[in-house]
């Protein structure tokens, strides 16, 4: 299948990427018809289909010991496996690649790579249900042929953006950086967002960023969730990058011939005045409240007239409400004080609102999300994460690191907290008044100040 | 069509005998009191003032033609004019002169509620000099010029009598210039011209009203609008000076509606001779025999009736499309609550932007009373010594749209209207909201909770979850309890409450409460302790809660950190008899054996 592909470099760390369904060819001499798709697809027929056949057996197997939960992964000296079943009877399989080095056999590291490798498998097929539908939408309009046919187009494409080297304990979250805003400027963006609404009814949800953070999702917050995992690794790196590196950017708002505003279009034509401007925009789908598995289709289809009359009513205030941000913005700063590098660095996840926050993480962008600790580090807080799932109690793990560093780990109702401090020669008592400081001081605006401030603590040293 | 007339006669007109050859009519702007004279006083004098109890009956003898009758204030002294040159006070009295100015005067207005005189003094008439009179002085005010439309060559009595008129609009004493248009100064219309006549300083131009036709008009003030009647179309047009006109140049006003006529009125038949199912008969409206004073007087003295002018706030809702403008119009009017309401419960049909306008209008007007007070309330509390003229409290008036109103008659039935989306009434909700935050009014809490019922009935949680985390619905102890009471349809909600429970920082209780209640005793014990609440909290609430949890540790561990307590702050572990925790006492004997109870330390 797809023998046309031509020869591309892919990510060095994806051994394999593969999406089968056993019951698409049930008899013997018809294993090829359960492959859907096949990463990397010039490997030879016989290969993709021992590989297939054996991930089956293997979930087979495992299904016998708990059929509830069938394995998620498959650990071997040389590579490991992760399986996923999003809809019936259809799996994601993926196989990372060591990259020559030595297999890792610290308990640790498998342990974080399982929760994180399992969530970027989760995320390819949010990602890809984003855009297309779940796999059963596909198949009753259009088969198995149309269905591979989708496949193969989104994750040709996918796959190579895929940088497994640099997921971390944030995939696992997969949360949401909220802006924080004060409630004046808050009200009048959902004042306009509101108008525009109403004014353009065929927009039907609205979702009103700043930067790369989120201020207001009309989505329901799963969709709003792998959402802003696009927008923010994939679409707007790719257009900020161009911009940030003072590139002639097709994108400038002088080119659309409108100097006015800075408002445009990120996804869509580039310039409404031009008469040979395609108004081609991405399909997403979404859930709807009625009906769990029916899925809705927003198609950002949009006429000449749409796209103008949109551009003339959001451009204008759009950029008088980015001013006010922007002030915000500066206000914040302001207060967090001159940029000095802190004693502590820290990583906040509240799963009720999934809003995120990171001080280890930079810049992200299409090709690399830096993290300004050391791995191993990053290590530490996965394994936390580990242990903090296992038990629903509150739960504080105070983690002396090889390297002088000390990794705290908090957990408190649904939210969670990681601290890694940069004192050498703290203690115990010091580290946890240290923590305790931070807790009162850093308001994430969702507050970290957690009332069941409380914890059964745990110790670790290693 | 009949919904349409903004303008209306009072319903309860002042009724005198209508001017005769025998009975001569007259009207006193002071005293606002008609005089009907008949037979120059020999068969009667009726005096009809306003209200009913002011009627005066009585005769005097005929001694020529009534030029002119008044009272005093008070009705105190009867002032009769026969002559051009003499007044007759029928009680004898005494005159003295006061204070005499000598000025060439071709004729004068005079204004009762602010007393001012005005004189039209030149040749052409066109210099003003006004007088004020107060506590028995005169004094003279700066004159002025009316700029005429053309002067004319030679010089002449230009300025008429009939074309000036005083009035107060807006607490200000103005007068009012008939500026007819001229065929020779190019002027296609009339317009009337407003002279600001401040107490001190000069008097100076300040508005221009495009009357936009030419004939004969007559002035009226009502409710501080400007009513300028138009014999020939028998209509009228209305200005407010307040009002700004985007497209006009400074001060200058175009009508705030359409040109009506004042709503038919139609006179009812009184008196013996009248069989009682005929009709009323239409009144005609407009009469040339009209006679208009200031501010608001209509008088037919051929019917005998003297009439209020009014404004009718309803018909000006359908005939104002621009709602900004509407409001702007309607929130500076005397009888306007029920009528902006409506507009607010007309305008959420309406969209979005409109919505914005209306509320932020409102507003503005609801912030400013609400400041006025403030600054009163300060003003008081600081005592009267400060400051020497004692600050009046601001008076509310019927403009001041609180947000109870709005709830009552605007935004509840709104939230239950049928056929509106979900999404709209949110959005209208939030506007209030941000209408309210722009103007740094504290919202109420009721509005929060109607946004919170509205989102609920709808399953927006995630949109509510938004709006807490932004702190948009202001933390207080009922909206803590309201999202607990959603706990079992979002569990998220119970996070927010705690959350909001100790933001408060007042409502530890309640945080206690609501850990306890989840038994979360450990959880509920720690953080009393960490507010450094421990030592006052009682023990069997705590004991009787780990007890229901049916933890055995847990109890124990509760029970030990009571005695603790106990130890620390009276030397002995034992509960006092008021603390009532007997009873688990002996379930803690009974389960972990007497020796494991605390020992008072020996001191």
């Amino acid at each position: 299948m797809a023998s046309g592909m031509q020869e591309k470099q892919y990510t060095p760390s994806l051994l394999s990427f593969f999406i089968y369904n056993p019951t698409f060819g049930p008899r013997e001499g018809e294993e090829e018809k359960k492959i859907l798709f096949y990463h990397p697809s010039e490997v030879e027929k016989n290969e993709k289909i021992r590989n297939v056949g054996l991930c089956e057996a293997i979930v087979q197997f495992t299904r016998t010991f708990c059929p509830t939960k069938p394995a998620k992964s498959l650990h071997t000296q040389k590579n490991r496996q992760f399986f996923f079943e999003p809809e019936d009877n259809f799996w994601i399989v993926m196989k990372p690649n060591k990259d020559g080095k030595p297999p890792t056999i610290e308990y640790q590291e498998e342990e974080i790579l399982d929760t994180v490798y399992g969530a970027v498998v989760r995320q390819c097929y949010s990602m890809y249900k984003l855009f297309n539908g779940t796999f059963g939408r596909a198949m009753e309009a259009g088969g198995v042929e149309l269905l591979t046919q989708k496949l193969e187009k989104f994750f040709y494409r996918y796959l190579q953006t895929l940088h497994l080297q640099s997921c971390d304990l944030l995939d696992v979250f997969g949360g949401i950086s909220f802006f924080p805003l004060d409630k004046m400027t808050y009200l009048k963006i959902q004042s306009f967002v509101n108008k525009v609404e109403e004014s353009l009814s065929l927009i039907k949800y609205t979702a009103f960023l700043y930067n790369d953070q989120l201020i207001w999702s009309g989505l329901e917050q799963d969709d709003m969730r792998i959402l802003y995992k696009y927008l923010t690794t994939s679409l707007f790196p790719r257009h900020s990058e161009p911009e940030l590196a003072g590139r002639d950017s097709p994108l400038r708002p002088e080119v659309a011939g409108n100097l006015l505003h800075y408002g445009r279009f990120l996804t869509g034509p580039t310039n409404l005045k031009d008469p040979e401007a395609k108004f081609r925009f991405p399909k997403i789908f979404v859930s709807t409240g009625d009906g769990y598995e029916e899925l809705h289709l927003i198609v950002y289809k949009l006429t000449r007239e749409f796209c103008e009359q949109l551009d003339g009513l959001v451009g204008p205030q759009l950029t008088l409400l980015a001013s006010d941000i922007c002030e915000q913005f500066t206000i914040n700063r302001r207060i967090s004080g001159p940029e000095k590098e802190p004693q502590f660095k820290f990583i906040y996840f509240n799963h009720m609102n999934l809003a995120e926050k990171s001080t280890i993480h930079m810049r992200k962008t299409a090709s690399v999300c830096l993290t300004s600790v050391h791995p191993d580090l990053m290590k530490i807080l996965g394994d936390i994460n580990c242990d903090f799932a296992r038990v629903d109690e509150d739960e504080e793990i105070i983690v002396k690191a090889m390297t002088d560093y000390w990794v705290v780990g908090k957990k408190s109702d649904q939210r969670e907290l990681y601290v890694i401090l940069n004192q050498k020669n703290a203690n115990l008592i010091e580290v946890n008044e240290e923590v305790k400081r931070l807790c009162a001081t850093q308001d994430c605006f969702t507050t970290l100040k957690t009332v069941t401030s409380v914890f059964n603590r745990r110790l670790f040293f290693s | 069509m009949s919904e349409e007339h903004y303008l209306e006669l009072c319903e309860n007109p002042v009724q005198f005998e209508h001017a005769s050859s025998v009975n001569n009519v007259f009207f006193d702007e002071a005293n606002k009191q008609v005089f009907a004279v008949r037979s120059g006083g020999a068969t009667g004098v009726v005096v009809k003032g306003p209200d009913d109890k002011s009627s005066v009956a009585f005769r005097m003898d005929d001694k020529g033609e009534v030029k002119c009758i008044k009272f005093s204030i008070g009705n105190k002294i009867l002032a009769v004019q026969r002559t051009s040159k003499s007044v007759v006070f029928p009680d004898k009295r005494s005159l003295k002169l006061l204070k005499s100015q000598s000025i060439n005067v071709n004729w004068y207005q005079y204004c009762p509620e602010t007393a001012v005189i005005l004189l039209s003094t030149t040749v052409q008439g066109n210099i003003l000099q006004p007088f004020a009179f107060r506590s028995g002085t005169m004094s003279k005010m700066s004159k002025f010029e009316i700029e005429l439309p053309v002067v004319p060559k030679p010089a002449k009595l230009s300025l008429s009598e009939r074309d000036i008129a005083m009035a107060t609009i807006y607490g200000q004493l103005h007068v009012m210039y008939l500026k007819h248009h001229s065929r020779t100064a190019n002027s296609t219309s009339a317009e009337v011209v407003l002279y600001h006549l401040p107490r001190e300083g000069a008097c100076k131009k300040s508005h221009v009203l495009k009357l936009n036709t030419t004939g004969k008009f007559a002035l009226n003030i009502v409710d501080n609008l400007v009513v300028v009647h138009h014999q020939s179309s028998q209509t009228s047009l209305i200005f407010d000076i307040k009002l700004k006109e985007p497209d006009c140049a400074v001060n200058t006003h175009q009508p705030v509606l359409p040109a009506r006529s004042i709503h038919p009125y139609r006179i009812p038949l009184s008196g013996p001779a009248v069989v009682p199912s005929q009709p009323p008969v239409p009144c005609q409206l407009y009469s040339s025999s009209w006679s208009v004073f200031q501010p608001d007087i209509i008088i037919s003295a051929s019917e005998g009736y003297l009439w209020y002018l009014q404004v009718k706030l309803p018909p000006t809702v359908n005939l104002l499309q621009d709602k900004g403008k509407l409001m702007d119009f309607l929130l500076r009017r005397r009888d306007c609550k029920m009528v902006i309401l409506s507009v607010c419960s007309q305008s959420t049909r309406g969209v979005l932007p409109v919505v914005a306008t209306v509320f932020d209008k409102l507003n503005q007007v609801y912030k400013e009373y609400l400041e006025a007070e403030q600054s009163y309330t300060v003003a008081m509390e600081s005592g009267p010594s400060r400051g020497s003229a004692a600050q009046k409290r601001p008076v509310r008036t019927q403009a001041v749209i609180d947000q109870s109103d709005m709830y009552t008659h605007v935004l509840s039935s709104f939230t239950e209207r049928k056929g509106v989306s979900h999404k709209f009434i949110i959005a209208v909700l939030m506007e209030y909201i941000r209408s309210l935050n722009q103007f740094q009014i504290t919202v109420q809490h009721y509005l929060y909770e109607l946004v919170i019922k509205t989102l609920v009935q709808h399953n927006l949680f995630y949109m509510l979850h938004q709006f807490l985390q932004y702190h948009v619905l202001s933390d207080s102890k009922p909206l803590a309890c309201l999202l607990l009471s959603l706990e079992s349809t979002y569990p998220p909600a119970h996070q927010l409450s705690l959350d909001m429970l100790k933001r408060l920082s007042t409502a530890n209780d309640e945080i206690v409460e609501v850990l306890l209640s989840k038994q979360q005793v450990l959880g509920a014990l720690r953080f009393i302790r960490s507010v450094g609440g421990h030592d006052n909290v009682s023990a069997r609430k705590f004991l009787d809660a780990a007890r229901q949890t049916g933890d055995q540790m847990l109890f124990y561990t509760v029970f030990r950190s009571f005695q603790q307590r106990n130890q620390r702050l009276r030397g002995s572990p034992g509960f006092n008899p008021g603390e009532h925790c007997e009873e688990h006492v002996v379930h803690f004997k009974q389960l972990f054996g007497e020796q494991a109870l605390m020992k008072p330390s020996t001191v």
